[in-house]
């Protein structure tokens, strides 16, 4: 058996598929239909989004009265515009909340990643007095609402000055990721197999070398998928920002300056397409480029069952 | 003999210690200037305000992976000096500790003080339980309970039955990433940016008027072929936000909509790491692809379903930004995450707020037990 | 052991090193000005003091302004000094701009820096702001009832320094009242709201010989002419403003109960010395529900009224072919939002009104929410933002000072959108509608305080909100429940 896997596996592309219809009738069908479950599916998730688009390239008036499919349907009498866009980029801040996103964003991300993979290390190949309990609560708080931590943290924030200043942020990111990070890189870590660590202490090596030298290069598809959706989670991020940060221009991030736009009474309410798309520029490019890693990384252990 | 040894490993000791010590006080001082440095609003002189802000951000990563990593490697420097039961009994703590200390500050601390205000805010005279009882007499509170009972029965499931679906299926076709990416891009999409969307989607005009809304306009459209065929007498756009109980289930496919992507990666890479020798051992024993799917696929990804059911489910607990941007939680859509809101920053009662948080904390134990437990059988217990 | 010497000298020299980072200095502190508070100056003292060093600003006028304060502050002596302002008014809005512009003249003539800051998700972000420490110096409130909250809390700096007299001399006496709490002056009111106006087009009110009316009669008997002429719904009306889903509906409610009752009894509504469902007010429901609710008033009847967005309630109004809704009540600054002006206005940020596809004064006019039952006159319903202080140092109460005279109105009064509740404000400066607006404050029989911003936040921005959206559902039916739930929700 495991011969014909393995003559398969290098004569064809994509052996199972090939398969499939090598071995049974009528799975010509069974493709056209899986196709289209497909097809329906991708069309079905991208709809809503892409009547966002089309309708921050019209004037409110238009996207308020009719459907935005008329627009596609009928592109040459419609009233294209791109004065949402240029309100929303030309508003001065929108190059300087760029800039702080990404200096709020980056260092929020790299940091937690650090501490949490220390940790999960820890819980995961160390034993020790307490493991289950700590490791629990760890993960437990993923549950703890924001909004519950805010006046507490802020009025320690204000004794020790760190209101408004980008390490206070940084801070408080590493401290609400953490428990997430810990879980998923704990997930990954759990999961290498025994023996690379056995071999290695045979050797000689303490837990803190193979940690750095083994443990941590195997561990990058599990970090870099962390790290995304930790970038995008603070990239997004208005609540934190506001509380922490502030509105200043000289600290305001993408999501709060988009919100300034777009007001909190909704007077700019037709902005708020350009708006949105604008913020989900970064982050979508972000999810593209470094789509691979998400998918080897969020194997995360729980796989081979 | 003894005495020798005892007094070279001393000073060995000793000297690992001076050299801990060094590391952690350079270190710790490198951190301390640094976070002076950063906490100004210092411009540097010269660049201007984006450009010196690049550079703090960039000291920040630098003192930040390099300062942790230099003081784990002082701790551990440190551990290597002291005898071996003492050293294999701290170290794990110096790698857990740091987070736990992190976390402690960020998440333990403010929830503390949270059940203990939900417990000391009480009106004069009354008992600890107040707010409590209170909450529990309330039928808003009732309501929104119920709500966020609904939602976790309908939201993590339909996530991840459509994720798992849309894994296996989507394993099969050629463009398999460009799908997945399109599912997965509204992942991307803040909580606004989602209501925004779907705002356009669930838009009402008056019956007569051009329908805006997606939905709506698939609805009467598909509503006048059948009037046109005589199968129905008249079709009206439904006002999706404002109906009882479907509003509710419109903001649920909302969620949906946004967890599908994070279920389908995780899924699909799973069912990409199912052994493939099972499943061609399966196949050649003449099995059809559902049975393979059921009886070989879903067992050996049954990790991954739960880790995936279980976050889904405590975001769902959580959600708050998505009712409150589409409906202000109006019309009996209303759960406890966004009446807890309401009462901390609306009402000011600090009290109900608190008491709204321990409700969802609560709600949420059974859901990390199990996660817990299904973890230490595959992980902990290694 | 030299090993431990070492050791010793290593932990004295990084204590060292610690302490010298810690002592970096932090805040940068204005410079608190060490004059003494002297109690009023008197009124027609002329002197101004030019102290050295005074750099080139231009000195303000000779004679004092009444306000201690804000006579040092002209004289220069806060030169430098900065205050923070936060406040709802957006950043890139039209308001924003106004706004600055009217502060220009302060700093010019003071010295002082005014830092404003515009503060998306204004209520959280001011809340969080206050309990954590981290206020600004003066904030803008929309709300009575929010600073009742931050002086309860002892956040708010009690303006005893003010000078009353003068004060309530030049406001309008609702609003002075309405900026004391406890007895205590907590809050100056500098922009006021009259939201007792309907819109209606013009030129298809002539076209078809509509007349605005003057009496709660003449309006029901006009919106049943536009039915009759099938010429649409006479009413544009709708609530939804996602969060705050539900707040128009209040005005109605307070405009309709300000002319069906006494005075006292709205007061005492507000108060709960009478419940929420007092027999007065459910009358004032019925009154509410003849328009809301009668057949074919309404465009696009509740749901419509539930469903659509604040902003564009008024689209039908501006249709090709001519107005499918006639009629919409609600303040000034839905002018911005009518049909075109939405994009024209987002493209053409500074551009006048004149120059609006559709120009209040012109294409749209407005008239007085008519009186009800002639016995209570013909009151007004407005709102007013305030300002109050968290922060109490001699710049910072004379900004608050200066926005209690008339030029810190003056800009923004020229630029057009702006009611001040002061009553010295000379009329000429307003341009339409602002014109007929204040006079009608100042002629008002009544001028009434938006109740719902007045009553505890639970039930003025809670139940009285979702009741109000409940009950629209219902298509005013059930109007009894919906106002018992509201009542039973009071607090306390």
């Amino acid at each position: 058996m495991t011969v014909v896997t393995e003559k398969v596996s290098t004569l064809e592309p994509t052996p199972k598929t090939k398969q499939m219809r090598r071995r049974r009738d009528g799975t010509e069908k069974a493709g056209w239909l899986v196709r289209i479950a497909v097809l329906i599916i991708v069309l079905m998730w991208t709809l809503p989004t892409l009547g966002l688009l089309v309708n921050s390239f019209r004037p409110s008036v238009d996207s308020s009265s009719t459907g935005w499919w008329t627009s596609l349907l009928d592109p040459f009498s419609t009233d294209w515009t791109l004065s949402n866009y240029v309100n929303v980029l030309t508003s001065g801040g929108m190059f300087d909340a760029l800039i702080n996103s990404l200096i709020v964003a980056i260092p929020a991300t790299v940091i937690p990643i650090t501490l949490a993979a220390f940790a999960a290390f820890g819980f995961a190949w160390l034993r020790f007095r307490g493991r289950g309990l700590l490791f629990g609560v760890l993960v437990g708080l993923l549950v703890v609402p924001l909004q519950l931590s805010l006046v507490p943290l802020l009025q320690i924030y204000q004794g020790t000055g760190l209101t408004g200043s980008f390490v206070g942020i940084w801070l408080a990111h590493t401290g609400f990721g953490l428990p997430l990070a810990v879980f998923l890189l704990y997930g990954f870590i759990s999961q290498l197999p025994q023996d690379i660590f056995e071999s290695a202490y045979i050797d000689g090596a303490s837990p803190y070398t193979a940690f750095t030298k083994l443990v941590l290069p195997l561990s990058i598809p599990a970090l870099a998928s962390f790290a995304i959706f930790q970038f995008l989670w603070v990239w997004n991020d208005f609540l934190v920002a506001l509380v922490f940060l502030g509105t200043s221009s000289e600290v305001a991030v993408l999501p709060i300056e988009l919100a300034s736009i777009v007001g909190s009474r909704g007077e700019a309410y037709h902005l708020l397409t350009a708006a949105a798309f604008v913020s989900m520029v970064i982050p979508l490019i972000v999810f593209l480029a470094l789509q691979r890693y998400f998918v080897r990384g969020l194997l995360s252990g729980s796989v081979k069952g | 003999m003894n005495r020798a040894v005892q007094a070279t490993t001393s000073n060995e000791r000793w000297a690992s210690i001076t050299r801990a010590v060094v590391v952690s006080v350079i270190t710790v001082a490198a951190l301390w200037l640094g976070l002076q440095f950063l906490s100004q609003d210092t411009v540097l002189e010269g660049l201007p305000p984006n450009a010196s802000k690049l550079v703090q951000a960039l000291i920040a990563i630098v003192l930040g992976v390099a300062g942790i990593w230099a003081l784990f490697y002082a701790g551990n420097t440190m551990l290597e000096s002291f005898p071996a039961k003492v050293r294999d009994a701290l170290r794990p703590y110096l790698f857990v500790l740091p987070a736990v200390a992190v976390v402690g500050l960020y998440l333990i601390y403010p929830t503390v003080g949270t059940i203990v205000t939900s417990v000391t805010d009480v009106p004069e005279g009354e008992s600890f339980f107040y707010n409590y009882a209170d909450a529990f007499t309330d039928p808003e509170v009732l309501l929104n309970l119920r709500n966020n009972t609904i939602w976790l029965l309908i939201a993590p499931a339909a996530s991840v039955f459509i994720g798992l679906g849309f894994a296996a299926l989507v394993d099969r076709i050629r463009l398999e990433s460009l799908a997945k990416s399109f599912v997965f891009m509204p992942l991307a999409i803040s909580f606004v940016g989602a209501a925004v969307i779907w705002q356009f989607v669930y838009a009402w005009k008056p019956p007569g008027q051009p329908q805006i809304g997606t939905l709506n306009a698939f609805w009467v459209g598909a509503g006048e072929i059948l009037v046109g065929m005589g199968i129905l007498t008249e079709i009206e756009p439904i006002p999706w936000l404002q109906v009882i109980p479907v509003n509710t289930l419109a903001l649920i496919a909302i969620m949906v909509w946004l967890q599908v992507g994070f279920a389908m990666v995780v899924l699909s890479a799973a069912i990409k790491g199912v052994p493939t020798e099972m499943t061609e051992a399966a196949r050649i024993d003449g099995a059809s692809e559902r049975q393979i799917f059921f009886k070989i696929t879903i067992p050996s990804i049954r990790g991954a379903l739960l880790v995936v059911y279980t976050t889904i489910a405590i975001a769902v607990l959580k959600v708050f930004d998505l009712i409150y941007v589409t409906t202000g939680g109006n019309l009996d859509t209303s759960v406890v995450a966004v009446r807890m809101y309401q009462e901390m920053f609306r009402f000011r009662n600090f009290g109900a707020a608190t008491t709204m948080a321990v409700i969802l904390l609560v709600a949420v134990i059974p859901i990390m037990i199990i996660n817990i437990r299904s973890l230490r059988r595959q992980g902990i217990g290694a | 052991m030299s090993n431990r010497k070492w050791l010793a000298l290593l932990l004295v020299l990084g204590l060292v090193l610690a302490a010298c980072g810690g002592d970096g200095g932090e805040s940068t502190t204005t410079e608190a000005d060490a004059a003494p508070g002297t109690t009023e100056a008197a009124p027609d003292e002329g002197t101004t003091t030019t102290e050295g060093g005074d750099t080139g600003t231009t000195t303000a006028p000779a004679d004092s302004t009444g306000y201690t304060e804000l006579d040092q502050a002209l004289a220069g002596e806060f030169e430098g000094t900065t205050v923070d302002v936060w406040a709802q008014w957006l950043p890139e809005s039209v308001e924003e701009a106004n706004f600055i512009a009217t502060l220009a003249p302060f700093t010019e003539q003071t010295g002082i820096e005014v830092n404003f800051q515009a503060t998306p998700d204004y209520e959280t972000a001011l809340q969080v702001a206050v309990d954590g420490g981290n206020a600004p110096d003066l904030a803008q409130i929309a709300q009575p009832g929010k600073m009742h909250q931050y002086a309860d809390a002892g956040a708010l700096v009690a303006l005893d320094f003010f000078n009353s007299e003068k004060l309530e001399a030049e406001m309008v006496p609702a609003f002075y009242d309405l900026g004391h709490y406890n007895d205590t002056l907590y809050g100056i009111y500098y922009k006021s709201d009259v939201k007792s106006i309907v819109w209606y087009p013009v030129q298809a009110f002539a076209d078809n010989g509509y007349e605005a009316p003057t009496t709660w009669d003449e309006l029901v008997a006009l919106s049943d002419q536009i039915v009759a002429d099938g010429n649409g719904n006479p009413w544009c009306i709708s609530i939804e403003s996602q969060e705050a889903d539900g707040w128009v509906a209040t005005d109605w409610m307070e405009d309709i109960l300000l002319r069906t009752a006494p005075e006292e009894i709205y007061n005492q509504w507000i108060t709960h010395e009478i419940p929420f469902n007092h027999p007065e007010v459910l009358e004032a429901a019925d009154y509410m529900s003849d328009i809301w609710f009668a057949e074919d008033y309404a465009y696009g009847g509740n749901t419509y009224i539930n469903a659509t967005w604040i902003g564009e309630t008024q689209d039908p109004m501006f249709a090709e072919g001519g107005p499918q809704c006639w009629m919409q009540k609600q303040a000034a600054w839905i002018g911005g939002f009518w049909g075109e002006n939405r994009d024209f206005i987002a493209e053409n940020p500074e551009a006048p009104q004149s120059e609006w596809p559709n120009v209040p004064g012109e294409d749209v006019d407005f008239f007085y929410f008519p009186m009800i039952e002639e016995e209570f006159g013909t009151p007004v319903l407005g709102a007013a933002d305030m300002f109050v202080m968290f922060e109490d140092r001699p710049e910072v109460r004379a900004l608050l000072e200066w926005l209690a005279t008339p030029e810190a109105a003056e800009g923004w009064i020229a630029a057009g959108g702006f009611l001040s509740p002061l009553n010295t404000v000379p009329a000429e400066w307003y341009t339409y509608p602002n014109d007929g607006l204040s006079e009608m404050v100042l002629n008002a029989t009544t001028v009434g305080f938006d109740a719902s911003d007045l009553m505890p936040a639970e039930v003025g921005v809670g139940s009285f909100w979702s009741g109000m959206v409940d009950w629209v559902a219902a298509n005013g039916d059930g109007t009894e429940e919906v106002f018992q739930s509201i009542e039973d929700s009071w607090p306390g």
